[in-house]
């Protein structure tokens, strides 16, 4: 089956790269682009593990073809942080223990991105809402939603 | 790990081209929407197209149309997530904006089309399972088997209807537009679907659904209510669309469906016709919703227990109603 080019930018920069239809965004990443902070989980949709941003959308990577990214825009939790200088959201999920084995933790920080950049000050309920679609399976979400909230009271400068 | 089998993919630009692909190949090609649906069933070998026709580049499947006096026109490859923002929609159709808000999770309702959610699959606990799960229960008739391991002596398949935008839309007498290489028919969604967990539609091979009508809103009030386990994410395992509308204080018309616990969303018109031309209050209500108890089909191949699901029917149904009731006053 022939390979396609795709041209697309991930996290700012252009990127080109050959796939095949069945390669899933999320294969791409991790097996061609050697971006192996996106994690799989389920591979069906689940647990969001493979979260990403494409166009401004939160997705799942692994439902999403290769192929599809063709002039779009892709964020993964690689572009979160500013050079050497973590994201409000990384420094409160190491400094409030918000996270264990750490396989969920690259899909919740996009994930919480999302939700944060399009609403800057969430409730727990519509915190707790908008990461549904992300699975933790050590630490009960308590300290996640903790960290997403102080992180979202820093970056409106109230803490 | 999943992977998705090889296949040849198509990304046409207008409908009549996506229309003549799949007329080329036949049962080998299918349409994918938002994909969300269909490739974990291609990941799970459940369905092997080996072309696949997205209709993610076609504009004109796009988008929301018309107004709540004189109806809606909503294109198939509208996102969820459009919807569910749209606070026009949500203020004249509340039933239906709360089914589309409760669909999965905010992730597969950026990625899935309501085209794609009418059209979601059946499911059951013994078909959504990876290939080497079923074959190790020798498979069963939805796929590749021949029997039905929920009731193994059933001549059908009964897997779930287990889309959340289904028995509201139903109640509401919405249409959809068919679209194939010899025209367009437009079908109530009453017409759309039947009884049956493999044949669960009445699309044709090779035709492709384009746009969901939903009915002018002149005094009709809707409310969704929705069973699963967790509250922020999950598949129904009951769900009940309620649709109706009042002459004075009494109910001059009511229709309720109810989903998640059958192969189709059933109508519960037992429970409507005694309500009708009545003046409802707690007790009625509750008096009516018991005769929803009989149309429900619970089997034990969803998350839940099928007599409880079957108990909560009639419960689910009079906290429906009570709520677009609520909305109406």
């Amino acid at each position: 089956m022939a390979r396609r080019h795709v041209s697309t930018r991930v996290n700012g920069e252009p990127v080109e790269f050959l796939c095949e239809p069945h390669q899933t965004l999320l294969d791409v990443l991790r097996d061609e682009l050697q971006l192996t902070g996106t994690k799989e989980g389920c591979g069906t949709g689940d647990c969001g593990a493979c979260s990403v941003m494409l166009d401004g959308r939160l997705i799942c990577s692994c439902l999403a073809l290769a192929a599809e990214v063709e002039g779009a825009e892709v964020r993964t939790v690689e572009g979160i942080a500013s050079g050497n200088e973590l994201h409000p959201l990384q420094r409160h999920f190491l400094e409030e223990a918000a996270l264990q084995c750490g396989i969920c933790t690259p899909g919740f920080l996009v994930a919480a991105k999302a939700l944060l950049d399009g609403n800057p000050d969430p409730t727990e309920r519509e915190v707790r809402f908008a990461l549904a679609g992300n699975l933790c399976r050590c630490t009960g979400y308590d300290k996640i939603i903790r960290a997403v909230l102080d992180s979202a009271a820093e970056l409106r400068g109230e803490a | 790990m999943l992977r998705l089998p090889p296949f040849t993919y198509h990304q046409p630009r207008e409908i009549d081209a996506a229309l003549r692909i799949v007329a080329d190949h036949g049962p080998e090609a299918m349409f994918v929407a938002g994909g969300t649906d269909l490739y974990p069933n291609m990941k799970r070998r459940q369905q092997v197209p080996s072309q696949v026709v997205s209709l993610g580049g076609i504009t004109e499947l796009h988008g929301i149309s018309g107004d709540p006096a004189s109806g809606l026109r909503i294109g198939a490859m509208t996102s969820l997530t459009e919807l569910e923002e749209n606070a026009a929609l949500a203020a004249a159709y509340p039933g239906f904006a709360e089914a589309v808000a409760s669909i999965s999770t905010p992730l597969l309702r950026n990625m899935g089309s309501i085209g794609g959610n009418l059209l979601l699959d059946t499911r059951c606990n013994y078909y959504d399972q990876t290939e080497e799960w079923r074959e190790g229960i020798n498979y069963c008739m939805k796929c590749e088997g021949e029997i039905c391991w929920v009731a193994p002596s059933s001549p059908r398949c009964w897997a779930v209807q287990s889309s959340d935008s289904v028995p509201i839309l139903m109640a509401m007498g919405a249409e959809v537009i068919l679209r194939s290489p010899d025209g367009e028919r437009r079908i109530p969604l009453l017409d759309l679907y039947q009884d049956d967990g493999i044949q669960f539609t009445t699309k044709k091979p090779g035709e492709l659904l384009t746009a969901l009508l939903l009915p002018a809103q002149d005094g009709w009030q809707s409310s969704y209510l929705k069973l699963r386990r967790r509250g922020s994410f999950d598949f129904p395992v009951l769900g009940v669309g309620v649709y109706l509308r009042m002459d004075g204080a009494k109910i001059a018309e009511l229709r309720i469906h109810i989903g998640g616990i059958g192969s189709i969303a059933h109508a519960a018109s037992d429970s409507a016709a005694a309500l009708i031309g009545t003046v409802p209050d707690r007790e009625s209500i509750r008096a009516a919703a018991k005769a929803a108890f009989k149309p429900t089909r619970a089997m034990d191949n969803t998350d839940h227990g099928a007599a409880w699901r079957k108990k909560m029917a009639p419960i689910f149904v009079s906290r429906a109603i009570e709520a677009a009731l609520a909305r109406n006053s």
